[in-house]
């Protein structure tokens, strides 16, 4: 990976520092080394995954199990799970709940985070504390448990939304991004009459695209990832988002609702279709997350609290 | 997380004293409706259920109402009984051993990974390769854990790939996934694989910020690879890794719920109950609820503190902790 020097390639390296000692070639190696198990450790797995989805019974069958060498390509395992069915039910309803909550978190935590973004604002140190508090404790399972219950959000998407809308990290995350934009810039919208809506829609919004970013893309994670609340309020198998359904088919080896005879049978693998529902659970992060990636650090670093 | 790394901003001008109430209530009034939907948010779901502790108290009996408020309000007190309960459960003794020992291996196994990583990644200095390193190592905190566990199931499960090979060479296959012994460490290796990449952006950060002339400088003086990391990078990197520290120790109570519930069953609760799947077991499972609620309470109070413990442990260092003096 980083071993090959001297021609000029995606890979080569700028110039170094005059001051600086040129690498010893053993020093090369063993980090080059090191780094590509570190990168191997987290890609074999997901090739395994990827590899046994795609493959047919008789490659499986022949592997003894999983499949590492690729020996053909077919979609059977993705056709059966997305022709209707328990799994597709499950996938649009995690991508709906994704969308849904990822866009209420927003918009909830931006508001708030340009409301606290100008220092000495009535209230502004009360409502920072209010916030800041919440990040010491937590009120417990069993006392949240009773509250969701006590307001009716039971066996409603409701309950997967609302107690866990918000990230007063991430709302301070923003909040310090926004407090960053020039001031000037601000009160000059206001002299010509713009209110804080406008303002923050039209101002502060779009220059402040990398840390929304990173933050949708936190807040999306969140809700593609959530098994646990699901498991708690809803009742209804037929409500389970798609993580709720993995648990059942890959940790409990249980074959997807519909599809018990085809596996029994016929030419599908019952292993295949357990990866392809793993893929189908990471192919959105895995796509999306790298597009991001270039962002996280400014997502991460502007999280300091200001007075 | 890394409040505190950015450099504090400059001091803004308050606004004068003698603006009335009113006067600034009209000037800031469309600022407080912005934060109005969060705190509304925050108030209902964080701070109303702290009143609900109060089952912690009671003998809760869920089935009096279909409404928690209404059967709260109609369980008989019990004072203390639930906690002299909890001192007396040997399981929630195990459970408080496993936390600490899962904690402890955490901090020992885990700790130290993402900060040789970082400083890997960092020596590296062709930007794609670091890019595409980083990419690959960040990837997996975005998995759920439960495609995680599912992930280490096909490598380490009875029926996976390890297995498979042994089996293929003549020897027996193994299933660490539902071995009680080695539990402790697959959780650690699990939360290694998910989170250490990502632990490394936070020290990245702090490297960055260093400024090439002291590497020059200390250059200059004859100080070659070793000696330069000794003496510029470490101390560079140690407020953030104190902050984490403190961050770490404060939340030592909270290992990893949602992953160890989801492998509770297959390992069985003797090794695998931490504080967390007890206040689970006993008030979901068992609708116990007063009984887990007093146990979740110890574990916030002591939390609690413990935060507190840490910072201030952290500010006589010279470390700025979590929140400032």
């Amino acid at each position: 990976m980083s071993t090959v020097t001297g021609k000029t390639r995606w890979w080569s390296a700028p110039p170094r520092p005059a001051w600086e000692e040129p690498p010893g070639r053993a020093g090369v190696a063993g980090k080059g080394l090191v780094l590509t198990l570190a990168c191997l450790g987290v890609l074999f797995p997901l090739w395994i995954v990827v590899v046994t989805s795609l493959s047919s019974r008789r490659t499986i069958d022949e592997a003894g199990g999983l499949v590492m060498i690729p020996k053909d390509v077919t979609l059977v395992a993705y056709r059966e799970l997305l022709s209707g069915g328990q799994v597709t039910r499950a996938a649009v309803i995690s991508v709906l709940i994704t969308l849904v909550g990822t866009g209420f978190s927003m918009t909830v935590s931006v508001l708030c985070a340009y409301g606290l973004s100008r220092t000495g604002s009535l209230g502004h140190r009360w409502l920072l504390m209010l916030l800041l508090a919440t990040m010491f404790f937590s009120a417990g399972l069993i006392p949240t448990y009773l509250l969701v219950q006590s307001l009716g959000l039971t066996d409603t998407y409701l309950a997967l939304i609302l107690p866990s809308a918000l990230s007063v990290f991430n709302i301070l995350v923003l909040r310090g991004f926004f407090m960053g934009i020039s001031q000037e810039l601000t009160d000059s919208a206001r002299i010509d009459g713009a209110g804080d809506f406008r303002i923050l829609w039209q101002i502060v919004m779009p220059l402040s695209r990398a840390v929304l970013a990173v933050i949708t893309l936190f807040y999306a994670v969140g809700y593609w990832s959530a098994w646990f609340n699901a498991s708690l309020y809803l009742n209804d198998q037929e409500m389970m988002p798609l993580q709720n359904v993995m648990i059942q088919l890959v940790q409990k080896q249980e074959a997807p609702v519909g599809l018990g005879q085809a596996i029994k049978t016929g030419e599908l693998s019952g292993l295949a279709v357990q990866m392809a529902v793993m893929v189908m659970a990471l192919l959105p992060v895995a796509v999306l997350s790298p597009f991001v990636q270039k962002h996280f650090r400014k997502g991460m670093l502007t999280g300091a609290v200001k007075g | 997380m890394p409040e505190e790394t950015a450099p504090p901003p400059p001091p803004r001008e308050r606004p004068p004293g003698r603006l009335s109430l009113r006067l600034r209530f009209r000037r800031d009034r469309v600022l407080l409706l912005m934060t109005l939907p969060a705190v509304a948010l925050l108030l209902l779901f964080n701070y109303v259920p702290i009143l609900g502790n109060i089952v912690a108290f009671q003998e809760y009996d869920p089935y009096v109402s279909d409404n928690g408020v209404v059967s709260m309000l109609h369980s008989p007190w019990v004072g203390l009984e639930n906690f002299r309960r909890i001192m007396e459960d040997s399981a929630f003794w195990d459970a408080v051993v496993n936390t600490l020992v899962l904690f402890f291996l955490q901090l020992v196994l885990f700790f130290p990974i993402p900060v040789l990583l970082a400083l890997l990644i960092n020596s590296v200095i062709r930007p794609r390769v670091r890019a595409v390193a980083q990419a690959i190592l960040y990837l997996p905190h975005f998995f759920s854990w439960v495609l995680v566990i599912a992930v280490f199931q096909q490598l380490l499960g009875g029926a996976g790939i390890l297995s498979q090979l042994l089996r293929q060479h003549g020897y027996d296959g193994l299933d660490i996934m539902t071995d009680p012994e080695t539990f402790k460490f697959l959780i650690t290796a699990q939360s290694v694989w998910k989170d250490a990449g990502w632990g490394i952006i936070v020290f990245l950060a702090a490297l960055s910020s260093v400024p090439g002339d002291l590497y020059e400088a200390a250059a200059m003086d004859g100080a070659g690879r070793l000696r330069r990391m000794w003496h510029v990078t470490l101390p560079a990197l140690r407020p953030v890794i104190a902050l984490l520290l403190v961050l770490r120790v404060g939340d030592a109570l909270t290992v990893g719920f949602e992953q160890i519930l989801l492998q509770r069953d297959s390992v069985g609760p003797g090794a695998s109950e931490v504080l967390d799947t007890f206040v689970w077991w006993n008030g979901v499972r068992n609708q116990d609820f007063g009984y887990a609620a007093a146990a979740g309470l110890v574990k916030g109070v002591v939390s609690l503190g413990l935060v507190l413990a840490a910072n201030k442990v952290a500010h006589l260092m010279g470390e700025q902790g979590v929140y400032k003096k």
